[in-house]
């Protein structure tokens, strides 16, 4: 099961909404990495754009920008991940029970918690009447939504298919739950393909996530997609600056990434959030097509001199694990 | 497609704790919505189907040391339903091939609201903070099995678990797992109260669906869980029945209404048909949706008119014994429907008085036996426009 990329829009805590991944942004010392907006007047329609919360600006945003990169493709079907969806919604609504005592509440703060919002609100913008899903499972949201898609891909009833990964900053919720990490938030919207989109194209190959998965389970995934780890070019890792999520990529880097392979990271550019792994997947794409991942990025430098074969790993709290396999696809004739 | 079998279910609502506990009140038609005793709220007047079971004997049901582990309502009625339903499932799977895909609107936010003074403060404690998300429950069934490939919560509003279930038929139509626990979970809150309050759709004393008096919809909690497996692994003596089709699909409508012509409804019934490659006319049964809204009713009454005509097979929705269990609801539908398979049952509507003057059927009012039932369509709409039908054949 793989598919093609055609086109991405990301609205990050970098530059990335106008298509520059150079990740030059300083974020050395800041608690939080906000994601920085476009202008959205030109994705979104002035009228609705008033009522929107923001995460739904960001997710329309993101969505509408991967559209026009794609130069007006429309999909049909459209995939949501989405670790705590419309938390600050749900907020309001809750702190509004609470302090009011059950007394005639608003109905629009309800509506806008629905996890389903921000997949809801892309398909009315875009008048897709096909499949449409929501997963919401921590650090694994977005990669279990890629996996929905490959598999629409794979089944052949949908050959356009838009999936995106999105979380926005909650003061409340983050202070919480990562006091330890940077915390970050962004939309990224992928437009996925079954045929590639033109002769040098980015090939997801394959997408698993686990939970508590048994020791070798990256080996076992890199046999099943008959890609061994001295195949591979670069390894990106979701290292955060907590020593206890770090050490399960350090053991790994000491034995079991070849030295070849170049290390790079992306959390310490967009922040830690449940579906960061979109701003690494974009990351990614976007490097491969460029033939070089951005210097800011670099953790440290491998042999291959520009990257084919790229594996995106991140865990979450060592419980729940995900690998995305990424290729350079060059068509043969 | 390559056939998808169900070879277990487990279900905990306000009709019970089991799925025979369902089958006896859905013959003895004996409704679950009551006046709500289990936490405080200023909708105590207002019935609803709770699991009259406290925390505590959740927990002793679910067989979790309350010391060694923090589990939300919403985890403790799914373990319960996941375990009868993986029980019934005798199967040697590969440990590498099972994948679990749970579901659920609200998550913990039974816990999140009754412990809302020591979150806001910022006083909680950070194990409790995890409990608060849609994952909680999944993750808790998955280390329960030993569950580790793919594990996921989709969460699409009332559509929740039907839609659970289409993303686990697909995990083995593609070949990336042979068995998968699929459904979901929901505890009834405070939140999910004021917010169907907040719309008016609250029944005051309890839903009727498809009726002309309808005035609302009756929420209740619980939790549904079927396992699906492969030809291949699948047990002949443990198959309850065939997940012949499906479809999800979006209206792209209005956030939270369905168009009057139910548009959206028709889509996806006609889709489901086609993924199982049936006629309107070979139908048993229809498990409607059926909340008990003007709304909802209205657009999926005109919906099935339209699909299938002068000749509508028996419909009726089950949402007046279990009330809309939202998450849940699509797979605790999905188990009645095997049940009016198994057993050969057409279960009633109840509290039905008067024919809605729009529509030309009217739902199934009294109980019938030995009926031969071949083919369940069961329908599960969700705010957000999103729509979906499943197909359970007899095998």
């Amino acid at each position: 099961m793989h598919a093609y990329l055609t086109s991405t829009g990301l609205i990050s805590p970098q530059r990335t909404f106008e298509n520059d991944f150079s990740c030059g942004l300083e974020t050395e010392g800041a608690p939080i990495l906000p994601a920085i907006e476009p202008n959205y007047k030109g994705l979104i329609n002035p009228v609705q754009l008033r009522r929107m919360s923001r995460i739904l600006k960001l997710g329309l945003g993101a969505a509408q920008l991967c559209i026009n990169n794609a130069g007006g493709q429309q999909p049909d079907a459209i995939i949501v991940g989405t670790g705590l969806a419309c938390v600050n919604d749900l907020e309001i609504f809750l702190k509004s029970i609470i302090e009011t005592g059950e007394q005639s509440l608003s109905s629009i703060p309800f509506i806008n918690s629905l996890h389903n919002t921000v997949a809801a609100q892309v398909a009315r913008t875009l008048k897709i009447q096909t499949y449409n899903n929501t997963h919401c499972h921590r650090g694994a949201s977005f990669e279990n939504a890629l996996l929905d898609a490959l598999m629409l891909l794979h089944e052949k009833e949908h050959q356009q298919v838009l999936v995106g990964g999105i979380d926005e900053f909650s003061t409340h919720y983050y202070n919480l739950l990562t006091p330890k990490v940077v915390t970050g938030e962004g939309a990224g919207f992928f437009l996925l393909s079954n045929a590639p989109a033109g002769k040098n194209s980015v090939k997801i190959s394959a997408v698993r996530t686990f939970y508590a998965p048994e020791e070798n389970f990256i080996a076992r995934f890199l046999a099943e997609q008959h890609t061994p780890a001295h195949h591979l070019d670069a390894v990106l890792l979701g290292i955060n600056g907590n020593p206890g999520d770090d050490a399960v990529y350090c053991r790994l880097m000491d034995s079991f990434f070849p030295p070849s392979c170049q290390l790079i990271t992306y959390k310490h550019l967009c922040g830690e959030y449940h579906t960061s792994s979109a701003f690494g997947l974009a990351l990614a794409a976007h490097s491969i097509a460029a033939g070089a991942f951005p210097a800011p990025a670099i953790f440290k430098p491998g042999k291959a001199a520009k990257p084919q074969k790229v594996l995106l790993y991140n865990h979450y709290q060592n419980c729940n694990h995900t690998l995305i396999l990424i290729e350079k696809f060059a068509a043969e004739s | 497609m390559p056939a998808v079998y169900i070879t277990g279910a487990g279900m905990v609502s306000a009709l019970g704790n089991s799925v025979r506990d369902t089958l006896l009140a859905l013959r003895e038609q004996r409704t679950g919505i009551a006046p709500i005793t289990l936490f405080d709220t200023k909708f105590k007047h207002i019935p609803a189907g709770e699991v009259k079971c406290s925390e505590e004997e959740l927990l002793c049901r679910a067989d979790i040391h309350p010391e060694r582990d923090t589990c939300t309502r919403t985890a403790l009625l799914g373990l319960i339903a996941a375990q009868e339903a993986m029980r019934m499932s005798q199967s040697k799977v590969d440990k590498q091939r099972i994948s679990l895909v749970s579901s659920t609107t609200t998550g913990g936010m039974s816990f999140h609201e009754k412990n809302a003074h020591t979150i806001f403060a910022g006083t909680v404690e950070k194990k409790y903070v995890e409990l608060l998300d849609c994952a909680d429950a999944a993750q808790k069934i998955a280390r329960h099995f030993g569950i580790s490939n793919n594990v996921t919560t989709v969460s699409t509003a009332c559509s929740s678990s039907a839609n659970a279930i289409i993303v686990g038929a697909r995990m083995i139509k593609t070949g990336i797992a042979d068995k998968v626990l699929a459904g979901g979970a929901d505890a009834l809150t405070r939140f999910a109260l004021n917010g169907f309050n907040s719309l008016e759709i609250l029944s005051p004393g309890g839903c009727m669906p498809f009726d002309a008096r309808r005035n609302g919809i009756s929420l209740g909690e619980g939790a549904a869980y079927l396992v699906l497996e492969s030809a291949a692994v699948a047990k002949p003596e443990n198959i309850l029945c065939r997940l012949s089709g499906y479809a999800n699909t979006n209206e792209a409508y209005h956030q939270t209404a369905s168009s009057p012509g139910g548009e959206g409804a028709v889509h996806s019934i006609r889709k489901a048909l086609e993924t199982a490659g049936l006629h309107a006319a070979d139908i048993s049964y229809i498990n409607a949706h059926g909340t008990g809204t003007l709304i909802n009713d209205l657009s999926e009454g005109r919906a099935i008119e339209t699909v299938f005509g002068a000749t509508v097979p028996p419909v009726s929705s089950t949402k007046g014994y279990t009330g809309h269990t939202l998450a849940a609801a699509g797979a605790a539908e999905a188990i009645i429907s095997i049940l009016a398979i198994q057993h050969n049952l057409l279960f009633p509507n109840l509290r039905f008085t008067a024919q809605m003057p729009e529509l030309s059927f009217t739902p199934q009012t009294a109980l019938e036996e030995n009926v031969r039932i071949n083919h369940v369509l069961s329908n599960s709409f969700g705010f957000g426009g999103s729509n979906a039908t499943l197909i359970f054949s007899r095998p």
